[in-house]
């Protein structure tokens, strides 16, 4: 408990670098874009009227509101996506860095998640405007939202830092993981009703897939306006904190050894 | 000068392992792995290198190409970690392991001073009050909100330069970087370090000059396969090393 203690202390110090970090991947990110931030909220906003336009009118399923179902689920994933891809690449793209100057490594992939979530967040807006075009009545329930997004975030944290230890001793992980990306989407019913799943299917995907649990969790507090499935929430933390810790301890016993790799 | 101990090394050696260098993806380490290849061929950067450092010490390191100097003060700085023995530094280190590296090229003169000042551990606030000083040092006024990238070599040094050495660091480590920069800017950087060591800052200096390091250090240590040859007064040493390289 006192080690955990001590590296939260190291990092409440170097929360400065992290800032500086966040704000040096939010500054790049958009600089010589006319639209700028504004595309974090167009983006999501302009693939979900094309998936709507898709699946309404293609394939009838029945679901209620389907534009606030897509883009929750949508927003969730491209910030999963975002976060762990760019956090795969956060020691080796500052191999420059480290192999100079002492910094904390997990300060590189700190600092892209972090930064990921701040277009989730910006994302949000998306969802706030589609809410009010589509005349969904947000409840109280809203607010325990954050709730569904520091769980997110955790996972996300312990897996970027898995595929960024990962990827600086084997580089085929970022095809691996690819892969696997895409696998994750398509079985996370994003934009088709869970229901349609084979059953035995929906049960191993509702009860082992953290990204669908949290993504119904959201849907729960932003549209139907009710608590989720109580183990939807005992996974879903349950699959962060394990996250987290098999993530930072791959990455703590291996630093060592990046700057030889990279 | 007084006999705090500054920098302390006892017996460190840095193990680099040359065959894995070529493996770095999967199917070449299990493929290595059946066919019992993962070998180890051992190449020590460093073997058994014990030093002590006081406050106020200025040491030159001179050695030939490959001889440890960097790995040495990547050691000490805390980039590497030794294989075996032990590294203690006690003090704030400002490393000047080339001065650019701490620099974003898309990002301004502006935010990279901050960007900087953070990975140096150095609070926003503190860097604005430093911001002018920075400025005026590197002489680059005009072109404070100009991405780095369209820099000239001589002002991203010197303004790498300004950064690091803005606070009173207790230990400056020093890496061959002031052969990148004119006359004048060499000038005012060693006036700066005799500056800093005049307040009792600690200095480490790498160079291949020998006049540089007996006019800068008093001490030094010629660093020879990983090995320290001799250490002491930098007369005697760069007298030492010159004698063998001209043999």
């Amino acid at each position: 408990m006192g080690k955990i203690k001590e590296r939260l202390i190291v990092l409440y110090d170097k929360r400065e670098l992290l800032e500086q970090l966040v704000r040096r991947d939010i500054r790049l990110k958009y600089r010589r874009s006319v639209l700028g931030y504004f595309w974090s909220i167009m983006n999501p906003l302009l693939i979900m009227i094309v998936l709507t336009a898709v699946f309404s009118n293609m394939f009838r399923y029945d679901i209620a509101n389907f534009p606030i179902y897509l883009l929750i689920g949508r927003a969730m994933f491209d910030f999963l996506n975002e976060a762990t891809h760019t956090g795969m690449w956060s020691i080796i793209g500052n191999a420059a860095l480290i192999k100079k100057i002492y910094v904390p490594r997990y300060i590189f992939t700190l600092a892209c998640v972090t930064s990921a979530t701040v277009n989730f967040v910006f994302s949000l807006g998306a969802v706030v405007i589609v809410m009010i075009f589509t005349k969904t009545t947000p409840t109280w329930y809203l607010l325990l939202l954050p709730l569904t997004i520091v769980q997110l975030y955790v996972f996300c944290i312990g897996l970027a830092f898995f595929l960024a230890a990962a990827t600086v001793f084997f580089r085929d992980v970022q095809y691996i993981y690819n892969a696997l990306i895409t696998a994750w989407m398509y079985l996370s019913a994003l934009f088709y009703p869970a229901k349609m799943l084979p059953p035995n299917i929906y049960w191993l995907v509702s009860h082992f897939n953290p990204l669908f649990i949290y993504v119904e969790q959201a849907r729960s507090f932003v549209l139907y306006g009710s608590m989720p499935e109580p183990h939807y929430l005992w996974i879903g933390i349950l699959s962060a904190i394990i996250s987290l810790v098999v993530g930072v301890e791959t990455f703590r016993r291996t630093q060592d050894s990046f700057i030889l790799y990279i | 000068m007084n006999d705090k101990i500054m920098i302390e090394l006892k017996d460190a050696t840095v193990r680099f392992n040359l065959a894995t260098e070529k493996i770095d993806n999967l199917k070449e380490y299990f493929v290595k792995l059946a066919k019992r290849e993962l070998l180890f061929q051992e190449f020590f950067a460093l073997d058994n290198v014990s030093l002590t450092v006081k406050k106020g010490e200025s040491w030159g390191i001179i050695g030939r190409n490959g001889s440890g100097k960097s790995t040495l003060l990547k050691l000490i700085c805390g980039i590497l970690k030794p294989y075996r023995g032990t590294v203690k530094t006690y003090g704030s280190i400002a490393p000047l392991i080339e001065i650019q590296a701490g620099f974003d090229g898309r990002l301004t003169a502006r935010e990279n001073i901050f960007l900087n000042g953070a990975i140096l551990g150095h609070s926003r606030e503190f860097m604005r009050g430093h911001f002018d000083e920075i400025i005026n040092f590197a002489e680059i006024g005009n072109f404070i909100d100009v991405p780095i990238k369209n820099f000239s070599s001589g002002m991203s040094a010197r303004l790498g330069f300004a950064i690091a050495t803005v606070v009173n660091p207790e230990i400056l480590v020093i890496d061959e970087v002031l052969s990148v920069g004119d006359i004048t800017f060499q000038k005012n950087c060693v006036r700066r370090i005799k500056d800093m060591l005049e307040n009792d800052t600690t200095l480490l200096y790498v160079s291949h000059s020998c006049n540089t390091v007996r006019w800068l250090c008093k001490n030094a240590i010629w660093l020879d396969k990983g090995k320290i040859v001799m250490a002491g007064d930098s007369d005697d040493v760069c007298t030492a090393y010159e004698k063998s390289v001209s043999s």
